[in-house]
């Protein structure tokens, strides 16, 4: 164990991860403003309109970001659940907590910006078809985890029961992912990929690129944040909460 | 083995026991899971009769007519190997063009015309500025004069 180049496991106890949090977070928050700003400015001002849909189509700077990410956080979510369950570490519960409400709000964004387009492009807010549903099931699966965790007084316990909650889950990113490849659907298929070339033009496939890693590092400078509270209230009645700086004056 | 291992195969165990019975549930409901059916589709009966059911096709190009009351459009939706003539009364998408996809709901009649209650339109996954799409419409129209 010694003989690692870095002791993942030192890192793992929220004593040593608290301080290391509280250091990263304002570089990723300004990361996500500057990101932000350039995918915001591409996609507004440089790229081009679409033939098809004109202007409308630059809700995907929005929704196909957003759409990613909610899809995304949900699996980082499980990765820390299978963690939490089998190494039995503390952070990994914290970590699944701080990051639901982000994963949820991106949710919830890729539904409304999507419904959105929808009236005007297809001629309507809503369909059932499984692209669309799905990625409802996905935004339920983030309340019902966090009100599962809410609904359980013990916070050892709360993460074991949501940690089953979110591998169960985690069978809907695929069906999403690949719904419109498996079933006709009204949603299009997807554009950009990792095994074909993108199929839009390159501006626009900047502006959304930039505003995915935006996304990115306004969700990890959240769920830092966000993580560093859960830290404090749980291990309220801990030496090192204690001797921090900021509780001491 | 130590516990923890113990664990982690328990949790890939699982994953994968409900990973398998997914799959064996989405393939067993995959003709219900179908948002539309196919021109061909319907044409070998496998549509739904005397129900409402979701067709999705393109728009075959010239094949769009107007009534005079300008509401009343009547196109042919096509797979390219088969078509199906529909009528419909109501406000188009922007989306909804000749060559474009399309999905419509409702009732096929007796005289093989769909009556469709709603028209949705249906975007392919290219996104290109005008002058890019004019310069494909070339290029596509070059490769058919010099086929011919």
């Amino acid at each position: 164990m010694s003989r690692r180049l870095i002791n993942w496991f030192k890192y793992s106890s929220p004593q040593t991860f608290y301080p290391l949090a509280g250091k990263m977070i304002p570089w990723f928050a300004t990361l996500a403003v500057l990101f932000g700003a350039a995918g915001l400015y591409i996609g507004f001002f440089v790229a081009p309109t679409d033939a098809q849909q004109g202007e409308g189509y630059r809700i995907i700077f929005v929704h196909v970001a957003a759409a990613w990410m909610s899809m995304f956080i949900y699996l980082v979510m499980a990765f820390w659940a299978a963690l939490g369950l089998s190494l039995n570490t503390r952070l990994s519960g914290m970590m699944a907590s701080a990051l639901a409400p982000t994963g949820a709000l991106f949710a919830f964004l890729s539904l409304w910006t999507g419904a959105l387009w929808g009236k005007p492009m297809w001629g309507t807010w809503w369909v059932w078809d499984a692209r669309l549903t799905s990625s409802l099931i996905l935004f339920f699966l983030y309340l019902g985890f966090i009100a599962l965790q809410s609904a359980i007084d013990d916070p050892r316990r709360a993460d074991r029961a949501g940690a089953v909650l979110l591998l169960v889950g985690v069978i809907n990113i695929p069906i999403i992912y690949f719904s419109v490849q498996w079933w006709n659907t009204l949603h299009q298929g997807a554009s950009v990929s990792l095994t074909k070339a993108p199929t839009m033009a390159r501006t626009m496939l900047w502006g959304m690129l930039l505003m995915v890693l935006s996304f990115w590092m306004y969700a990890i400078a959240a769920a830092l944040y966000r993580v560093r509270c859960i830290m404090l209230e749980r291990e309220r009645n801990a030496g090192w909460v204690y001797e921090l700086p900021e509780v001491k004056s | 083995m130590k516990n923890r291992h113990k664990r982690a195969a328990l949790i890939v165990g699982g994953l994968a026991a409900l990973g398998l019975a997914a799959a064996l549930v989405l393939n067993a409901f995959r003709s219900n899971l179908v948002f539309f059916f196919t021109p061909t589709q319907v044409a070998a009966g496998e549509a739904p009769k005397d129900r409402t059911f979701r067709i999705g096709g393109l728009v075959e190009t010239g094949s769009v007519k107007r009534a005079a009351d300008g509401l009343t459009v009547q196109f042919v939706v096509t797979d390219t190997a088969r078509q199906i003539p529909v009528a419909y009364t109501g406000i188009l998408p922007d989306l909804f063009r000749e060559g474009k996809g399309v999905v419509a709901q409702g009732k096929l009649g007796h005289d093989g015309v769909f009556v469709a209650s709603e028209v949705l339109a249906k975007h392919d996954e290219n996104y290109m500025p005008p002058e890019a799409a004019h310069a494909v419409e070339q290029a596509h129209k070059a490769a058919q004069s010099v086929k011919q």
